[in-house]
């Protein structure tokens, strides 16, 4: 216990975060689980009402910033990174331990809203003026929780970015660092730029509701939609911050159980990852199509937008690529890895209307909208995530998990969250609002709310199988049968134990001029 | 309802596309009917990528599966040359899609945000949690009694909240524009047929957002004066 607790160590550190982030997804989970119930039925059931936009709001809040970023970011840098690039921990190890608490802080705040009066009922986005003059929500847990995940982020970018930069092995050149370490490069750039934005947006709000300032206060010279700009121009990057750790784990997935080089390493690395980077942080404005904005800006985000199709494009293409004459091994991680592919061609396919501000005056703000975005971030991220804590499964324990456990809950998972989201994309179409407690004016809906409600339990029971499988295994698993089971080429599997002790590396590695991280040549003697 | 049967992306989007229902054209651009061919060329457009990538990652899934523990890949290693082929080609191809899309919707924009020069003008106000009309020659209504309007006179909302951000939607006239507090914003429709559509809030405004609903009443001129006249306050 006392040395989680005060552990420096990256690999105890990424273990930690990935506790908090699935102990947030556990309660996200729940939460939604119940929005599900509710909507099963047109009117009132479960419920009220108020209690149900207290859950919508942390149900986003808690997926958003308590798993998907610490997950993706938080977890698996950690984890993966110093031992990808061949460092014995972090650039700051101290930092790091802090940063860890920060955000353990941060979720064990964002719990006390279910312990105060009033909790907060502002939904993820906290719009003014209703969160600062109108709802009677603790908007306070809500600030500060972004406050402390925020400066826990902070951290985590200035300690991997100087990671990345000065502690690579000697001999390692930056075209042959994994392509993983450069989404986390890109990830945190972005954090690095863009949190601070966010930190500031809500502070506004906090001194809007408590200390009688009126930045967001329209009768007081105050504007609505300055907020809701701030606000984007941190959050649209943010999903890229998901995103590209994201693609970056399948791309290390895919190769190593396809057994071949990343298909155009260059153009995935300098044309994907960083145009997604650079575009990416002038496309926000897509989140306020219909806000009133000055028209030009409407226009002109729009084309932004459709262009961010080119660097995810050029990102897809390397995914899907990797495996062309290639040895494909199925386990259950290559079993996520994969349906990823397709969650990635629907998240990313159903994301162009949306960029279409002229087809966004429809589909905006209804399940079209929300069905979408769990696709990139309900399925894709997460399906990444699980399919990554699934192929460094015996990296991180020295045991196997249950192969057939692990397809079984894959299926369940699959299987659910189609049966959840199509029939939620076809309504979102036909007109359905999202952040709905009750559709009495939309009676017809109910057929697909309630199909989706038994994809959600597929879903439940699926997430339930893979818990028990990790845990299970974890603890009692078969031994692995030695430190690289998936033969990679990538030094945290060639150069380390399972687990790997403390340092990582028995002997510091070099590397030579021609070695990559993706070279699955049978050697000879080694 | 067997076409939950199709668990595949493109014909469970194509049949979506199918349950809108289309509305006739008057003599200016129809937005509401302009929509649908911006959404069905958008449709084929994401159809066929999504097939093509589809199909071919199948295919590699399939195919490639190893034979024997031994084997590794055999994936091509490319030359500075071939790379950037690789890259420059495809980001040719999605850019010209992108701007094939962008110029669609640009105009389906401008016609939307376009207000017709005959448009019968009608004020809205939002607030927690119900909605007020006020005509032009002093007629008032609310969500209750509806937005009644005569058909065939295209309809222009200007719209401001007392309170919150709400956010006006008509899904069958396909358009919605959020209210913002300290602003006037505006958006226009056009009635070509007698018949009830609904409108609801699509902006989250608190505990009845999803109570804040109504319906749109076409009807026609003479009813329209009647029931104008009925409601001078
Ligand atoms: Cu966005
Ligand atoms: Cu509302």
């Amino acid at each position: 216990m006392k040395e989680w607790i005060f552990t420096t160590d990256h690999k105890r550190v990424g273990i930690l975060y990935l506790i908090g982030s699935m102990a947030a997804f556990a309660v996200a989970g729940l939460l939604a689980m119940a929005i599900r119930f509710e909507l099963t039925w047109v009117g009132p059931t479960l419920i009220e009402a108020d209690t149900y936009n207290v859950f919508l709001y942390f149900h986003g809040a808690a997926m958003i910033l308590g798993f998907l970023i610490p997950g993706l970011t938080g977890f698996m840098a950690n984890y993966l990174l110093p031992m990808m690039i061949g460092a014995h921990d972090v650039a700051f190890p101290r930092l790091n331990a802090l940063s860890v608490w920060l955000y353990w802080f941060g979720i064990v705040l964002a719990l006390l809203t279910f312990v105060v009066p009033d909790p907060p009922d502002i939904m993820w986005t906290g719009y003014a003026p209703y969160s600062t003059q109108y709802s009677s929500g603790n908007l306070s847990f809500y600030v500060f929780t972004v406050h402390l995940i925020g400066f826990s982020s902070l951290l985590g970018a200035v300690n991997f970015l100087c990671t990345v930069i000065y502690m690579r092995a000697p001999g390692m050149g930056w075209n042959q660092i994994n392509f993983f370490v450069w989404t986390i490069l890109g990830a945190f750039v972005i954090q690095l730029i863009f949190v601070p934005v966010l930190a500031t947006a809500v502070t506004l709000l906090l001194l809007d509701k408590y200390l009688g300032t009126s930045f967001f206060v329209p009768s007081a010279g105050g504007d609505v939609l300055l907020y809701e700009n701030l606000f984007w121009f941190y959050s649209h990057p943010a999903v890229y911050v998901i995103l590209l750790p994201a693609v970056g784990a399948l791309m290390e997935i895919i190769s190593t159980m396809s057994k071949n080089p990343i298909f155009n390493y260059r153009v995935a690395v300098y044309g994907g990852v960083w145009g997604v980077v650079l575009l990416g942080s002038d496309v926000w404005a897509h989140h306020l199509y219909t806000s009133g904005m000055v028209d030009w800006v409407r226009i002109g985000m729009m084309v932004t937008t459709l262009i961010i199709s080119v660097p995810v494009g050029l990102i897809t293409i390397s995914l899907v690529f990797t495996l062309y004459k290639g040895a494909i091994r199925f386990n259950t991680g290559m079993y996520y890895a994969a349906s990823c592919l397709y969650l990635i061609l629907i998240g990313g396919l159903t994301g162009i209307p949306l960029a279409m501000s002229s087809l966004t005056l429809h589909l905006g703000e209804t399940y079209f909208v929300m069905a979408h975005f769990h696709f990139i971030m309900g399925m894709l991220a997460t399906f990444a995530l699980f399919a990554s804590v699934y192929h460094w499964f015996p990296k991180m324990t020295g045991r196997m998990y249950n192969e057939k456990v692990g397809k079984a809950g894959f299926w369940l998972n699959f299987i659910g969250v189609n049966l959840t989201f199509y029939p939620l994309f076809i309504i979102g179409v036909e007109g359905m609002p999202r952040r709905y407690f009750d559709y009495e004016m939309f009676p017809q809906f109910q057929g697909s709310q309630q199909l989706a409600t038994v994809g959600a339990i597929l879903v439940a029971a699926g997430i339930a199988v893979m818990l028990i499988n990790w845990i299970y295994s974890a603890i009692s698993g078969e031994k692995a049968p030695n430190n690289n089971p998936w033969e990679s080429a990538s030094l945290e599997w060639t150069a380390t134990a399972s687990p790997p002790g403390p340092g990582n590396f028995p002997q510091p590695p070099e590397v030579s001029a021609d070695w990559t991280p993706y070279d699955y040549q049978p050697r000879t003697a080694s | 309802m067997n076409r939950w049967m199709f668990f595949i992306f493109p014909v469970a989007v194509v049949m979506s596309a199918f349950t809108l229902p289309a509305e006739a054209a008057g003599d200016f651009q129809d937005h509401t009917q302009e929509f649908e061919v911006v959404w069905h060329h958008l449709l084929w457009d994401i159809g066929i990528i999504g097939t093509i990538f589809g199909v071919i990652s199948a295919v590699f899934l399939i195919k490639y599966r190893r034979k024997s523990p031994n084997q590794v890949g055999g994936g091509p290693r490319f030359t500075m040359a071939q790379s950037l082929a690789w890259g420059l080609i495809p980001a040719l191809i999605f850019m010209a899609d992108d701007f094939y899309l962008a110029a669609q919707g640009w105009k389906l924009w401008i016609d939307q945000r376009s207000v017709p020069e005959n448009a019968m003008e009608v004020q809205v106000t939002g607030q927690m949690w119900s909605w007020n009309f006020e005509y032009e020659n002093g007629a008032t209504s609310d969500n209750d009694e509806g937005l009644v309007v005569p058909v065939g006179t295209p309809v222009v909302l200007r719209m401001k909240s007392e309170d919150v951000i709400h956010s006006f939607f008509i899904p069958d006239f396909r358009i919605k524009e959020d209210l913002m507090p300290g602003r006037v914003t505006y958006l226009w429709f056009n009635p070509a047929k007698i018949g009830e559509h609904v409108f609801t809030c699509t902006e989250f405004c608190g505990t009845d957002h999803s109570h804040m609903f109504g319906k749109v009443k076409i009807v026609s001129k003479q009813q329209f004066d009647q029931w104008s006249e009925a409601h001078k306050s």
